[in-house]
């Protein structure tokens, strides 16, 4: 069999196209299929997190007491959270605010009147979607694979675009040294410095010894319901079963997973 | 020979010269001795060798920090086996040195390094920890 030189060329270039091809094609499909995550991501799954949780949590409205802190007080203590009394300057991670700024768009004329003007306690949603972490530019702050919104606080520049994103104000700054505002101080656990953003994390540390969270824990009405949202079981997707609950703003599409039971 | 004087002499500020840094160093009354740590008392081993620990300590804090803040990795087996919780304050201090003041800042000044900004944040004391009565009553006074 005689062949031209043209021939040759042409099945040379073909194969290697062929192989090139097909590197390609295998290349794409593994890039697709990869988790697109921060780092928070593969290692949750790693160290013990499942990846089919969701932690969530359910506020009852009713069960809430006016004018008990307890669960605030109980946040303070776990994560030495200061208290500044300057309203510009101080530091969130629970805390409470009125029915009306809660849920700007659920305002109806002739509303229920128990709820105009009463205090709810709001915290962190740890969105399903959380748009500070889409924008922080350092990866200081993500999602992990149990659905907390965390920070590493080592990596926060405090350039505060998260606190922007936040469609909540979940997200505090430190415009100075905290210390002189935590009292009493819990040793076991860091306070924060100046320069750098915090924000509830849901108690990692304490879901990790298996512990709820402090402000679930310190309700003496149980009107805090903490659980697993993607297990249909627990506590908290029973409360949502029975209940009709609302998450705050879910239009702008974060996806909450804190709730409020009306 | 005439210029006995002025060479003896002249051998003699060089000396001198030539040994300024020990004359200031006496005058300073600086020693050659190492720092004065306050060593573990209850503890013989570190989470690595004692030579690993003085010349990468660093590296390994970084790597207790990118474990346990990024990848949840709460637990640090070393190299002899032992397991231990990954914590600057409850584990190195609480464990093991006790206080910053006697270990890390002793060695730190000695070598003049300002010290490094983990305490802005980590505590040097883990005195037990706070409770909720202790927080009740704080919280209740005006």
């Amino acid at each position: 069999m005689k062949i031209t030189r043209k021939d040759f060329l042409r099945i040379a270039g073909g194969s290697m196209l062929a192989a090139g091809g097909g590197k390609f094609v295998k290349t794409i499909s593994a890039a697709a299929q990869a988790p697109s995550a921060g780092p928070g991501s593969k290692s949750a799954a790693k160290g013990g997190g499942t990846t089919a949780q969701r932690w969530g949590m359910a506020i009852d409205f009713e069960k809430c007491r006016k004018g008990c802190d307890d669960c605030i007080r109980a946040c303070r203590l776990a994560h030495n959270v200061p208290q500044i009394p300057d309203s510009a300057r101080e530091v969130k991670w629970i805390w409470e605010e009125p029915y009306e700024k809660v849920f700007p768009s659920q305002r109806t004329d002739y509303g229920r009147q128990d709820l105009a003007g009463s205090r709810l306690p709001v915290l962190c949603n740890h969105c399903a979607d959380p748009p500070c972490v889409r924008v922080c530019p350092t990866q200081a702050t993500w999602k992990r694979d149990d659905g907390i919104v965390t920070m590493d606080y080592h990596r926060c520049i405090g350039c505060r675009y998260c606190m922007v994103a936040c469609p909540y104000g979940s997200r505090s700054f430190n415009w100075f040294d905290p210390r002189p505002y935590i009292k009493p101080v819990n040793s076991q656990l860091p306070t924060r410095t100046k320069g750098v953003v915090e924000k509830c994390n849901f108690c990692e540390e304490r879901l990790a010894d298996g512990l709820l969270p402090a402000c679930v824990e310190a309700c003496q009405q149980k009107a805090l319901v903490f659980g697993n949202l993607n297990d249909e079981g627990s506590a908290v997707r029973q409360a949502l079963r029975a209940r009709y609950a609302v998450q705050r703003q879910p239009e702008l599409g974060t996806g909450p997973s804190v709730f409020y039971l009306v | 020979m005439r210029d006995r004087l002025l060479i003896f002499s002249g051998l003699l500020v060089f000396v001198a010269g030539a040994a300024f840094p020990m004359w200031q160093g006496i005058a300073a009354k600086t020693s050659t001795r190492g720092p004065d740590l306050k060593l573990p008392a209850n503890q013989k081993a570190c989470v690595a060798p004692r030579s690993y620990m003085r010349a990468a300590h660093m590296q390994l804090l970084i790597g207790w920090r990118e474990s346990a803040v990024r990848e949840h990795r709460l637990r640090y087996t070393a190299y002899d086996g032992k397991s231990y919780k990954v914590s600057l304050t409850n584990t190195c201090l609480g464990q093991c040195h006790g206080s910053k003041e006697g270990f890390c800042d002793r060695c730190h000044s000695y070598v003049a390094l300002s010290p490094p900004y983990c305490w802005d944040c980590h505590q040097d004391s883990s005195s037990g920890p706070a409770t909720m009565a202790s927080a009740t009553a704080a919280g209740r006074t005006p």
